[in-house]
């Protein structure tokens, strides 16, 4: 049973920083149904930041707590900056352009940030601090999850509250529904469709910054180049959840953790991602839209 | 021409992204010796380089804007792209297209064995890009995992000849029916799928198939690979690595010459068509009565075939092939040759093959900047060229009236 | 017009390559020239740029004391970026630029292709880093030599540890699915399966990049083993080990010289305390090691990476082998390699007919208070 429990909190736990990271996608896709592939690159972009701060702060000899609230809040303006210019950049020029235009700028541009990071800072693996000490109440149960497991999940449940609260009720948010229904209707009713648009992008970017933290507190090292594979995983959760739709992100996260988790703990991590893919499959099979996405008929 | 708008703008731009920038440029942090090293001299490079570059980006911006503005009015006389102009006239395309086959030719003897090899090398991404186009260009399925069948068609000559010394020319049609046969079993399941999700589980094939012969030591030896794949033989002679390399040159470009020519008497046949059909609008392509599964799984097989080939050679030429060579981004390069070369266009996916491929062999000089300055190109070419380096021109059919008949 | 092409194309070819064996390809020189090629660039740059460094500081020092056989050495760097289809781009591109001998490439698999190209052109080549066993062991490639143990070597005497000092009885065999990692962990695990005093309980590849490891570590936890062994880099190492360690587990980790590796320590902090890795005998004490690893700090400013000391060793002993055959003929200067000894950072070393060499030990060392120590 313990086994059973370390595997599904692992999973959990994976799936949250997936769900966290495929937020980004799918908000994005949902408005101007682009893959925004440098999303991974925002992610690292915000652990690394948060490393600087982290190292420059620990010099200046702060305690730990204001140092982890800091370099958060940081890394999460620095990554919603990073967001909100790549979309500026790399993707306003391209919104009349076919969509597989704007698919390449993004590779280009995911390409260009990861090397600026390899080369402004450096190639090697960087220890990253631990930031979430060990609770003393998580003693007895140190074998199946950690507290900075506790953390992550908190965390994610936390974020996915507030972005629901934003989505649901406020005005903008309302602005982000009616824009990802009908673009040129929400222009009409006066909706500032290119604000709404950097908006999502610096939302966006703000849920993957606050993964890439917490991952990158967890596992203890980063480097450039943590973002692709993360950024890929995190696609796979954002379709198999159903793209554009929110509460899809993050079931699908939820899914693809589980899936990966089990398939290591029950059969082999030698297949790992191919118990995931084929997983992805099936369900696409039955369910070409996603679990939880909408079936649209019209749309190419 | 310059103005204080434009000024008060571009110091806008640059203060942006020197805040931006800060933190990654200007601080480098060792955590272990806890030494924090400030470089300010970046600082002051990302700002005079934002203040300068923004300048020429606004311009080209509004270059583009209005080249849009006079398509809009009906100003077409600078709109159909120089080699389109060439292909239009017979006068200049045969001289055109004969010099380029002479320097072709020719090429393994004014250079060195080394351009000779990456020019092969290059030749082979264009059979790729050109299968590719049939699938993503034609009949607008976008394909991620274009790559498994590349490496369908390498393990195919490695491993048959390992097990049966089946020899390079015996395995290259088998290479291509084997790459065709993947590309139909791929195609089943994902009839149903449209766009991103299509991408999704393409890129997830791929990747099944590179983990499948990462771990899978008895059948394709794992990640340690195979060796000593033999080089194709001329007439049961076995060649020197140097002419082997030529003789490679020239099969490529004589298997590129087959894939031009075929790709295009595809492009203008039935099947063509429907595949452009298919890209256009899928529901009203099955209202017309094309038959959607046929038209889709000839796609996939047609493309797939071309990379099982190309893979073949691919094995031939390197002479050792293990998991490593067919990653993901394998098959985003070979997506971006498609696209940065113009979709659907023969001679755009060529000219992408070339630039994309040649491109990092020559910028070795720039070493460490090589793939900053091959993310930048990426850029830079999709915002200004969204349709490709030459883009393809949707051919026009007029009714010249029943005049016009008679005459002829 | 296609067809005519076609027929003109294979009537060149036919013509141009009868043209081609005739004429041989001989380049003389007054210069010789060294290829180092491996990894420069990419994910695996920091296991090659070390060994251009040492071949730099190797050739500055020769050509100071004026050149081999009174001609100055050329160094001709060039990146394969770890990918065999790099590596035949960089392979003829060293031998357009006509090369004497090279010393690289850094993967095994890219050493595999290139190895392929040099042999018909005579060229020799030693590698600093490739430890697939079948470089040296299958006799396809006779031109190639190494001043690195092979896999099965390093296997060998992990399993041994184990077993012998450690006195594991269950032992978890973990890799990274990678050509080296695989390839080490393949070996161990035959060895353990030949030996009755232990068994296997876990044999399974890691993904490389993943998010996180919890699940294989929680599996390892389960399989209740006494000792991993983990065939691979630092990076997977570390990000196991950690999670291990967080998980209260005090299961013995045993890898390879892939994890032997300064920066494992500096990523893993007090967790790598304690774990054991393969690398070649303690150089420490030797005096052409210490003196050069001083001159790489004189002169790049920073402590020398992966490899580099193998790499000084390869530089030394070609261009040694060179001078003593007194050209740089394929025969003379095979021969001058396995019959002269030279004095290098590795001990004093010549090479056997297979193209190991002979001199350069590997031991155990263990993560004791941040630095390697050899275990006796």
């Amino acid at each position: 049973m313990d086994y059973f429990l370390g595997l599904f909190l692992g999973g959990l736990t994976r799936g949250s920083i997936y769900a966290l990271i495929a937020l980004g996608y799918t908000m994005v896709y949902g408005i101007i149904e682009l893959i925004n592939f440098a999303h991974g690159e925002i992610y690292m972009i915000g652990a690394f930041t948060a490393l600087i701060v982290i190292s420059v702060l620990t010099l200046m000899g702060m305690n730990t707590i204001a140092i982890l609230v800091i370099a958060g809040v940081i890394a999460v303006v620095y990554s919603s900056a990073y967001g909100y210019t790549l979309e500026k950049i790399a993707y306003k020029p391209l919104r009349a352009a076919p969509r597989l235009s704007a698919l390449i700028s993004a590779i280009g541009m995911s390409l260009f940030l990861q090397n600026y990071v390899l080369l402004a800072q450096t190639s090697d693996f960087l220890p990253f601090p631990n930031l979430v000490p060990d609770f003393e109440f998580m003693e007895p149960y140190a074998h199946i999850i950690g507290s900075a497991e506790i953390v992550i999940l908190i965390t994610t449940a936390i974020v996915m509250i507030l972005l629901t609260i934003l989505i649901k009720f406020t005005n903008i948010g309302k602005a982000m529904r009616a824009a990802s229904q009908d673009k040129t209707m929400a222009l009409l009713v006066g909706i500032n469709v290119n604000r709404v648009i950097s908006f999502t992008f610096v939302v966006g970017s703000a849920t993957a910054a606050i993964g890439g933290v917490l991952i990158a507190s967890h596992i203890g090292m980063i480097n450039f180049y943590i973002g692709f594979i993360a950024g890929i995983k995190a696609f796979v959760a954002a379709v198999l959840g159903g793209i554009g739709s929110i509460p899809g992100a993050v079931l699908g996260g939820f899914v693809l953790g589980w899936t990966e988790s089990f398939a290591t703990g029950y059969i082999s991590s030698d297949y790992e991602d191919v118990f995931a893919f084929l997983f992805l499959v099936l369900i696409l099979i039955f369910r070409p839209q996603g679990i939880l996405g909408r079936s649209d008929k019209h749309k190419a | 021409m310059i103005t204080f708008g434009q000024i008060k703008k571009a110091v806008l731009v640059s203060i942006w992204f020197m805040f931006l920038t800060f933190p990654i440029m200007v601080i480098r942090v060792n955590p272990v010796e806890h030494i924090v090293e400030w470089r300010w001299k970046n600082m002051l490079l990302v700002g005079v380089g934002s203040f300068i570059l923004s300048f020429v980006w606004h311009y080209f911006i509004r270059r583009k804007e209005l080249g849009a503005q006079k398509a809009e009015l009906g100003e077409w006389a600078e709109a159909i792209p120089l080699a389109q102009r060439i292909r239009s006239k017979k006068t200049l395309y045969k001289p055109a297209l004969v010099a380029a086959g002479i320097f072709a030719l020719a090429f393994p003897f004014i250079f060195s064995l080394y351009q000779t090899n990456i020019m092969a090398s290059a030749l082979i991404y264009v059979m790729l890009g050109l299968g590719l186009n049939i699938v993503v260009g034609l009949a607008g399925l976008l394909d991620l995992g274009y790559v498994a069948f590349y490496a369908v068609g390498a393990y195919a000559y490695a491993l048959l000849n390992y097990h049966f010394g089946l020899s390079f020319w015996m395995v290259l049609p088998i290479g291509a029916a084997l790459g065709a046969t993947f590309g139909i079993l791929l195609g089943f399941p994902v009839l149903r799928l449209r766009g991103d999700y299509l991408a999704i589980v393409t890129l997830g094939f791929g990747e099944i198939i590179r983990i499948i012969l990462e771990n899978w030591n008895e059948f394709s030896f794992g990640p340690s690979g195979i060796a000593n794949i033999p080089r194709p033989s001329l007439f049961g002679i076995d060649l020197s690595v140097h002419n082997a390399t030529i003789y490679i040159y020239y099969i490529m470009i004589g298997l590129c010459l087959l894939t031009i020519f075929v790709v295009n008497r595809l492009q203008d046949s039935r099947i063509g068509r429907a595949w452009i059909a298919l890209r256009e609008d899928e529901t009203a392509c099955q209202a017309m009565g094309i038959d959607k599964t046929k038209t889709k799984l000839t796609a996939f097989a047609l493309g797939a075939m071309w990379a099982g080939m190309s893979g073949v050679v691919f094995a031939a030429k390197t002479t050792f092939v293990n998991p490593a060579s067919f990653t993901i981004w394998e098959s985003i390069i070979i997506l971006c040759i498609v696209v940065l070369g113009g979709m659907g266009s023969i001679l755009g996916v060529i000219a992408g093959a070339l630039v994309l491929i040649l491109m990092p062999e020559y910028l070795r000089a720039l070493s460490e900047f090589r793939m900053l300055a091959f993310g930048i190109l990426l850029v830079v070419m999709m915002v200004f060229r969204p349709g490709g380096l030459i883009p393809n021109v949707r051919r026009t059919y007029k009714f010249e009236g029943v005049a016009n008949d008679e005459k002829s | 017009m296609k067809n005519y092409l076609g027929k003109a194309c294979i009537a060149v070819i036919v013509l141009v390559c009868s043209m081609f064996m005739v004429s041989g390809v001989g380049l003389a020189t007054d210069t010789i020239k060294l290829g180092v090629a491996g990894a420069h660039s990419g994910d695996l740059a920091s296991y090659g740029i070390p060994s251009v460094k040492a071949a730099e500081l190797v050739v500055k020092d020769i050509n100071a004391r004026g050149g081999i056989l009174g001609r100055q050495v050329v160094l001709l760097v060039e990146d394969d970026v770890c990918k065999p289809e790099v590596a035949t781009n960089t392979a003829t591109k060293l031998l357009s630029q006509g090369v004497d001998v090279v010393m690289g490439h850094i993967c095994s698999g890219a050493t595999k292709t290139a190895l392929g190209i040099y042999k018909a052109e005579n060229i020799i080549c030693m590698s600093p880093s490739a430890t697939n066993p079948p470089l040296t062991q299958s006799g396809d490639y006779p031109n190639f030599y190494r001043t690195i143990a092979s896999d099965d070597a390093q296997a060998r005497l992990e399993v041994d540890y184990a077993l012998n000092v450690l006195k594991a009885k269950k032992i978890a065999v973990l890799h990274d699915k990678g050509d080296y990692g695989k390839g080490l962990a393949e070996f161990a695990k035959g060895f353990l399966e030949k030996d009755p005093r232990s068994t296997v309980v876990l044999y399974e590849g890691v993904t490389p990049g993943a998010v996180d490891y919890s699940a294989v570590v929680q599996k390892i936890s389960r399989s209740e083993a006494d000792a991993v062994i983990f065939g691979g880099y630092h990076p997977e190492a570390s990000k196991i080990i950690m999670q291990m360690r967080k998980k209260r587990m005090d299961t013995a980790f045993i890898s390879d010289d892939g994890v032997k590796d300064d920066t494992f320590i500096k990523v893993a902090g007090k967790y790598a305390e304690g774990v054991y890795a393969t690398g070649p005998r303690d150089t420490s004490k030797n005096p052409l090691a210490i003196a050069a690893t001083e001159a790489h700090k004189k002169a790049y400013g920073s402590d020398p990476g992966a490899f580099f000391l193998n790499a000084y060793a390869a530089t030394q002993a070609l261009l040694n082998a060179i001078e003593k055959a007194g050209s740089t003929d394929y025969q003379k200067v095979s021969q001058a390699l396995k019959t002269e000894y030279v004095e290098t950072p590795l001990g004093r070393i010549k090479f056997d007919d297979r193209g190991d060499a002979i001199g350069i030990g590997f031991s155990i060392y263990q993560v004791r208070d941040g630095v390697y120590v050899e275990v006796k």
